[in-house]
C-alpha cells in the first residue's frame, strides 16, 4: 500500500559492500515529495551507488530505499534516471528519437508509433532538443546527449528524476539551462528531484535539500545549513584526513 | 538465366538452397547482438564446440550425435556466459579458453575413432551440398522456434544491449537474457554446423549483421540489412560456386565479405 505522505525517497540505514570495501555506510534519510535534492562528496563517495540502490540496481548489505513508500524497483514507471554519460555502449546505431522512445515505452523501439513520436518530440522540445530528434548517437555532443537522455528520463512524466552528475561535460550555459528545466518540470507536476552534482554554488543556489556524502553522510539538510563553513570543514576535514582527498 | 533456372531443379541445390536460407535468416537475426555486443568470436568458439560434441557423439556411436553435439555445446556457451557473468575476465578470453578445449577433445575424439574421419572434416569445412533429409528437417523445425524467440524478444534484447543497466532499471532480466541469448546461439549453431561447417556458421553470425552495422541509423535497420546481406549473400555465393566449379561454402563466405566491402565504402561518406 503506498503511504498518502510518504517521503519520495526514502532511506533507511543503508550499507552497501563491494567484497572488502563499505562504499556506503549506514545512510538514512528522508526526502518529501517536492524537494531539489543535491548529493554532494568526492570522487568514490559512493553517491552513483546510493542512486543505484533507489534503483534497484544494487542490493544493500543491511538496510532498504523505498519511493513514496514502496520498495526500490517496483515502479520503474514513476522513476525518471538520466545515467552517467561514460556508462553506456557509444557505437549503438539509434536516432535520437529512438533512446527518447525507449524511456517511455521501457523497452527498445522497433518501430515507432505515432503516438510515440509526437511525446518523445514534446520531451525533446521541454529540453530545448527538438532538432536532435532524427540525429544519431554516436554523433552526438555530450551536451547534446545528455539533453536526449535527459528528454528520455522526462518522457515517462515521473514523480522522480534521478540525475548522476548530469551537468559534467555541459558547458557552463548549458548548465544554467539544466538546472532551469529542471526546476520547470517540478514546477509542473510537483515531481522531486535528486543529483548528483561536484558544483557546490549551484547547489546552494537550487537546491532545497544538500546531502554531503563521504561513504557515510556527513549532512543532510537545507543548504545554508549544510554547506556552511564549519559544516563543510567539518566533513571534508574528516574526508581528507581518511582518504588523503583534497577538496 | 534458363541455365540458372535448371540449377535449381536439382534436389540437391534445392536442398541446399533452403538449408542456406534458413541458416541465414537465423544467424543474421542473432549476428545482431552477437556483433553489437562485442561477441564476434563466440560463433567460432561454439561451432567448434559443435565439432567437439559431434567427435564425441561419433566416438560413443550414438544414432544421432547432433543431440550430444548440442549437450557439448550448451555447456561450452553456458560456461563463457558464466565465466562472463562472474569473473573479471573479457569475454575474448572466455571464448578462447572453451574454443581450444573443444577444438583439442574433438581431434582427440576424431583420431580415436578413424572410421568417421571424413565426417569430422565435413563438420569443420562444410558439405552443404551434401545435406540430407534429417539435418534439413532439423534446421526447418529450429528456424521458427529461434526466429519466435528472437522476434519476442527483441526489444528486451536490444535495450539490454544498448546499456544493461538502463534496462534493468525498466524491469528487464539482464542477466537471465544474457544466458538465453548463448543458449540460443548453441542451438543455431549445432543446428546450423553440420549442413554449413563450422567456419561458415562463424561467418554467418557476424559478417551479415558488420556490414549491415556500417550503413544503419537504428538497430531495426540493421537487423532488416543483416538478414537481406545474409540471404543474398546465400543465394549469390551458392549460384556462383556452381558455375564456377568452386567450393561453395567458400564461395557464400566471400560473397558475404564482397557485401561488406560495398558496404565498407558506402559508410565513409
Ligand atoms: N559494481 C562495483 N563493484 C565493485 N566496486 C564498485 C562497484 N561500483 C562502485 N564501486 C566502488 O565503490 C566506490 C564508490 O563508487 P561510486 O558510488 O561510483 O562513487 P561516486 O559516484 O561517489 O564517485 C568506488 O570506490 C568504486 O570503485
Ligand atoms: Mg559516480
Amino acid at each position: 500500500m503506498p503511504l498518502l505522505h510518504a517521503p519520495a525517497l526514502h532511506v533507511h540505514h543503508v550499507s552497501v559492500r563491494f567484497g572488502e570495501a563499505e562504499v556506503l555506510s549506514d545512510v538514512s534519510f528522508d526526502l518529501d515529495a517536492g524537494e531539489f535534492l543535491a548529493i554532494v562528496g568526492p570522487n568514490g563517495a559512493g553517491k552513483s551507488t546510493l542512486i543505484k540502490v533507489a534503483l534497484d540496481l544494487v542490493t544493500p548489505l543491511t538496510g532498504h530505499a523505498a519511493l513514496f513508500g514502496e520498495d526500490a524497483g517496483r515502479h520503474p514507471e514513476r522513476v525518471g534516471y538520466v545515467p552517467q554519460l561514460k556508462t553506456f555502449d557509444r557505437t549503438f546505431p539509434a536516432t535520437v528519437l529512438e533512446l527518447v522512445v525507449s524511456g517511455l515505452r521501457r523497452s527498445w523501439p522497433a518501430w515507432v508509433r505515432a503516438a510515440e513520436r509526437d511525446a518523445a518530440r514534446a520531451a525533446l522540445a521541454q529540453v530545448g532538443a527538438e532538432k536532435l530528434a532524427t540525429r544519431t548517437l554516436p554523433k552526438l555532443s555530450g551536451g547534446e546527449l545528455q539533453r536526449a537522455f535527459l528528454a528520455r528520463a522526462l518522457v515517462r512524466r515521473p514523480s522522480l528524476v534521478l540525475l548522476d552528475e548530469p551537468a559534467t561535460g555541459v558547458d557552463f550555459l548549458a548548465e544554467h539551462d539544466l538546472y532551469d528545466l529542471l526546476e520547470r518540470y517540478q514546477a509542473v507536476g510537483g515531481a522531486t528531484v535528486a543529483m548528483i552534482t561536484h558544483d557546490l554554488a549551484a547547489a546552494r543556489y537550487h537546491a532545497s535539500r544538500v546531502a554531503v556524502l563521504n561513504r557515510r553522510l556527513h549532512g543532510f539538510g537545507t543548504p545554508d545549513d549544510v554547506l556552511c563553513e564549519s559544516c563543510l570543514k567539518k566533513a571534508f576535514g574528516h574526508l581528507r584526513h581518511a582518504h588523503g582527498i583534497a577538496v | 538465366m534458363t541455365e540458372l533456372w535448371e540449377v535449381f531443379q536439382l534436389p540437391f541445390m534445392q536442398r541446399a538452397l533452403l538449408a542456406g536460407l534458413l541458416v541465414a535468416l537465423m544467424s543474421s537475426v542473432l549476428g545482431v547482438f552477437v556483433v553489437q555486443r562485442g561477441l564476434s568470436f563466440l560463433g567460432d568458439g561454439l561451432a567448434h564446440a559443435a565439432f567437439g560434441g559431434v567427435a564425441l557423439g561419433l566416438l560413443l556411436g550414438v544414432e544421432q550425435p547432433l543431440w550430444v553435439a548440442l549437450l557439448f555445446t550448451l555447456v561450452a556457451s553456458l560456461g563463457i556466459a558464466w565465466v562472463r557473468d562472474r569473473t573479471q575476465l573479457s569475454s575474448d578470453t572466455a571464448i578462447g579458453i572453451f574454443f581450444a578445449v573443444s577444438v583439442a577433445l574433438g581431434v582427440m575424439f576424431v583420431s580415436l575413432e578413424t572410421e568417421y574421419s571424413v565426417d569430422a572434416w565435413n563438420l569443420l569445412f562444410g558439405s552443404i551440398l551434401g545435406i540430407g533429409r534429417e539435418e534439413l528437417l532439423i534446421i526447418m523445425g529450429v528456424t521458427p522456434l529461434s526466429l519466435g524467440l528472437l522476434g519476442v524478444l527483441w526489444g528486451r534484447l536490444a535495450y539490454a544491449t544498448f546499456d544493461a543497466e538502463l534496462a534493468q532499471t525498466d524491469g528487464v532480466r539482464v542477466r537471465g537474457l544474457e544466458y538465453l541469448l548463448f543458449a540460443l546461439a548453441a542451438v543455431i549453431i549445432v543446428a546450423s554446423v553440420r549442413v554449413v561447417g563450422a567456419i561458415l556458421i562463424a561467418a554467418y553470425l557476424v559478417i551479415p549483421a558488420a556490414s549491415a552495422r556500417l550503413v544503419s541509423r537504428s538497430l531495426s535497420g540493421m537487423t532488416l540489412l543483416s538478414v537481406v546481406f545474409g540471404l543474398v549473400g546465400t543465394a549469390a555465393g551458392l549460384v556462383l560456386s556452381f558455375f564456377l566449379e568452386v567450393p561453395s561454402g567458400s564461395t557464400i563466405i566471400l560473397t558475404q565479405a564482397a557485401v561488406f566491402v560495398v558496404a565498407a565504402v558506402f559508410a565513409r561518406r
